[in-house]
């Protein structure tokens, strides 16, 4: 087992319900279990299938099975598959040594849409995302999805941009049996996914 | 994730508490389980049913609770391992027949525990409830599991401990366990053949039936004192002593950890929690003159330790209580980390600083700006909506002050904007036939308003018949209408009686609502709520139908995530920017501020709706809604998606 960033190592992943944020924190968590970790993996979501926030925090040790929540400030990793949802996690999780990896694509809430408010500035959020985080990984995954055939794979492309970061103790072999296991129809095309991450990553570097 | 039937001792996998339930049932034996569905509860049946025949079990979807949990009892009085599985709800509905269950015992026959998943914080349940006092209150042997190891562990030990007993045997988790993964180290699977056969010569009746059970309980106590699933972790004498269970203690070692306590501070965790291991916590309670309890929801064994605290002799040490009644620990909602270091902090006049201060304050300036509210909402290309939508212009057409009732399920969003807030009230299961019925007998008082009463197709067959005949029989006026998507959609799309398909998979006689209804003498109107237009006139003329007794239109309509999961897209719909005619139009921006599909967005730099093209399903359903025509519809050729079922539901 490799040494962890630290331990236990606390990740967030969040995005909006219908992204497929949880299939992002379930590969990355069996993954580390393979690799022989104690992980925990709690989830918050709301009722309904689509339109809210859904959170994963995953924690990861090679001592302690941890609680299913991460305490307030506590987070080492955001990553955050939309840019508010990001500043959320901040707000509550933050601190001045985060690291946080965004897909910068915006998604509306039926809240603004419905109220005649306005989406915040994307500008002014993700200079201040920035801003709140010791480094800031911006992978534009809902575009390069698309440009992969489906949107939805942005949650795979999350995948090898954390894997291709380095702040996981991860390498493509330990990701590959899980994706194959998850996508036996489709893994070519979600390890095409999780390559275009783990590049788009090494070129922030 | 491998197979949950994995034949491999010793490997650790990573399992979600509910699975790591079923894996422990696995490894006892089990050979019947059934269920409805509703979370947290609702991955457990799902789990079994996936490996069910290879393993020679069976798996059922009841139609409801109380029924789940008679089968279940069937197939223990044949001899054969059983567990009904449900949410708090579920054991509510089910709770009549456990209470005479209790007093009777299982006359010989398989183990039978019965699984409930309480949700603490209520994100996905119409109520907050602690259901481990039904345990206490009807006389059963209790357990709840700290972490994911225990789920599946304490499962197994259930059945053991239910055949013991001859009694029914009931484990509560609470959702943070039943939802978070964690690892879980397996342990061999039984290979018995199961023979399943009614014992004539045990039945009978106990002399003294609750006396009988009584005295099980006295049996259980004594091994839940020796039990391992009740640990101390921390020093002889301690400043602080926490007691803890479920959840709870993964977040109490979590706080103690953090404020670097753990050799100040111990923590009695309890899993055996009723009857409550009396010896066991009298010997804990010197460990310290301060006692804080930490648990999810109700103060159940913060009660029962005062309890016993009370009883003690008069020349005992007593300890101070903190918890709920004492305002330490909070009397509801869902428990974390940070609740419990509140706690501990205040007690022990101690501070802790989650975060550099200066750091909170530039978070807290740049949040006022950057986060909108969030809420959940109906999927775009709900069919849901379009009911909503077609019912609010009906009830607005019609005049009367008339109004909807929901039920649980993804039509609560009546409730609330996704809706349009048409429906007025939602209880529980049923009961938004049953209340609508209710009002619909108050015309002799002068009532004249349209009531539309709702229930969901699962909810029909569950709880909705004996409503709807009830209405009949005593000639009640309203409509009901069945938001029917062939779906038990919110809990994750298992089948009902109307799918034409079992748990297992297998395909079954396909029971029709209208046939249901039809025979009950009842007007039935059969609506697909995509046709806006004729539901609404549909629901306008039911309404003023004049003839004694209830009406029902059946709103039809697959669910769209189950239909995206099958096919493509029917429609590319895009906004055609030279008809819309943005605020200038007169509409109120009705497709994105009263609509408000999440596929619809308002674009701010050129003042005109748009389609988000990740977002929507191309339903079409907008297309209806534009005065202007200019949101266009074009029919695409719909292809069989070729990674479709990969594609998560949430």
């Amino acid at each position: 087992m490799k040494e962890l960033i630290k331990d236990p190592l606390n990740l967030i992943i969040i995005g909006v319900a219908g992204q497929g944020n949880v299939v992002t924190s379930q590969l990355v968590c069996d993954a580390l279990v393979r690799e022989g970790y104690l992980v925990t993996f709690g989830q918050s979501y709301p009722a309904q299938q689509r339109g809210g926030s859904v959170i994963n925090y995953i924690r990861i040790s090679k001592e302690i099975q941890c609680s299913p929540i991460i305490p307030e400030g506590r987070a080492d990793v955001i990553v955050a598959m939309e840019p508010v949802e990001a500043m959320r996690m901040l707000a509550q999780f933050g601190n001045p040594d985060v690291i946080t990896m965004v897909n910068p694509r915006p998604i509306q809430a039926i809240d603004i849409t419905g109220s005649k408010a306005k989406y915040p500035g994307l500008n002014k959020v993700m200079e201040d995302i920035k801003d709140l985080s010791a480094k800031t990984w911006v992978i534009n995954a809902t575009e390069e999805a698309q440009e992969l055939g489906n949107a939805i794979m942005a949650n795979v492309i999350l995948v090898g941009a954390l894997v291709g970061c380095g702040l996981l103790p991860l390498e493509r072999k330990s990701l590959e049996p899980v994706i194959e296991e998850r996508f036996p129809r489709a893994f070519e095309l979600n390890m095409a996914a999780f390559d275009r991450g783990v590049e788009l990553a090494r070129e922030q570097e | 994730m491998p197979d949950i039937d994995i034949d491999a001792p010793g490997k650790t996998l990573l399992l979600m508490g509910n699975e790591a339930i079923a894996r422990g049932a696995l490894e006892a034996g089990i050979g019947f389980i059934a269920s409805y569905p509703g979370t947290p509860s609702s991955e457990i049946l799902p789990t079994l049913a996936g490996v069910a025949k290879r393993r020679g079990i069976y798996a059922e979807w009841s139609v409801n609770e109380m029924v789940a949990m008679m089968v279940a009892t069937g197939a223990s009085l044949g001899g054969v391992r059983a567990m009904a599985t449900m949410k708090q709800n579920g054991t509510n509905v089910a709770m009549d027949f456990i209470a005479t269950l209790t007093q009777r015992g299982l006359r010989g026959g398989g183990g039978l525990l019965l699984v409930n998943c309480d949700d603490p914080g209520q994100r996905n349940s119409p109520n907050e409830q602690d259901t481990r006092p039904v345990a206490k209150w009807l006389d059963i042997p209790l357990l709840e599991p700290g972490d994911f190891q225990e789920a599946k562990d304490m499962t197994k030990w259930l059945f053991d401990l239910s055949e013991e007993l001859d009694t029914l045997c009931m484990l509560r988790c609470v959702a943070k366990i039943s939802h978070t993964r964690g690892n879980v180290k397996l342990n061999e699977l039984p290979e018995k053949e199961k023979k399943a056969r009614f014992e004539l010569d045990r039945l009978g009746r106990p002399v003294n039936p609750h006396a009988a059970v009584h005295e099980k309980l006295d049996k259980a106590q004594e091994k839940f004192e020796l039990s391992p699933f009740n640990r101390y972790v921390g020093p002889d004498k301690a400043d602080l002593l926490i007691i803890t269970c479920g959840g709870s203690w993964l977040h109490s070692q979590e706080a103690v950890r953090l404020l670097k306590l753990e050799d100040k501070v111990g923590i009695l965790k309890l899993g055996t929690l009723w009857p409550l291991p009396e010896k066991l916590v009298v010997q804990h309670l010197g460990k310290s003159q301060r006692i804080l309890f930490v648990e999810e929801t109700d103060p159940f064994v913060e009660r029962s330790v005062m309890e016993l605290a009370a009883s003690l002799p008069p020349d005992s040490l007593r300890p101070i209580f903190y918890g709920k009644r004492s305002g330490h620990v909070p009397a509801y909602g869902e428990l974390n980390p940070d609740s419990v270091i509140r706690a501990i902090t205040k007690i022990m006049g101690l501070t802790y600083e989650s975060r550099d201060a200066d750091y909170s304050k530039k978070v807290e300036a740049a949040v006022k700006s950057d986060v909108v509210v969030r809420i959940g909402t109906l999927c775009p290309g709900c069919p849901h909506r379009a009911s909503y939508w077609a019912i609010k212009n009906a009830l607005k057409l019609d005049g009367r002050l008339g109004f909807a009732t929901a039920d649980n399920g993804c039509i609560s969003a009546g409730l609330g904007p996704a809706g349009f807030y048409v429906a007025k009230t939602a209880y529980a299961m049923g009961s938004g036939a049953a209340v609508a019925d209710g009002l619909g007998k108050l015309g002799q008082f002068g009532f004249d308003q349209p009531v539309l009463g709702g229930v969901g197709d699962s909810t029909f067959y569950h709880a909705g018949i004996p409503a709807l005949l009830n209405a009949v029989w005593n000639k009640s006026n309203f409509t009901l209408i069945v938001y029917d998507n062939n779906a038990t959609a919110m809990t994750g799309f298992q089948p009902h009686p109307g799918t034409g398909m079992t748990a297992m998979g297998d395909p079954a006689r396909e029971v029709s609502i209208e046939a249901i209804c039809r025979s009950m003498g009842v007007r039935v109107e059969i609506c697909d709520p995509f046709d806006l237009e004729k539901t609404t006139e549909t629901l306008l003329d039911v309404m003023k139908d004049e003839r004694e007794g209830p009406r029902v239109v059946v709103m039809r309509r697959e669910c769209e995530l189950i239909r995206a999961r099958r096919e493509g897209p029917p429609y590319d719909v895009y906004v055609d920017t030279e008809k819309c005619l943005g605020d200038s139009c007169g509409c109120d921006r009705l497709c994105t501020r009263i609509l408000r599909c999440p596929g619809l967005v308002w674009d701010e730099e050129a003042g005109k709706s748009k389609i988000d093209e990740i977002i929507c399903s191309g339903c079409g359903l907008c297309a209806d809604i534009c005065p202007q025509g200019a949101i266009i519809r074009e029919p695409v050729v719909t292809q069989e998606r070729e990674i479709a079922e990969e594609i998560p539901g949430r």
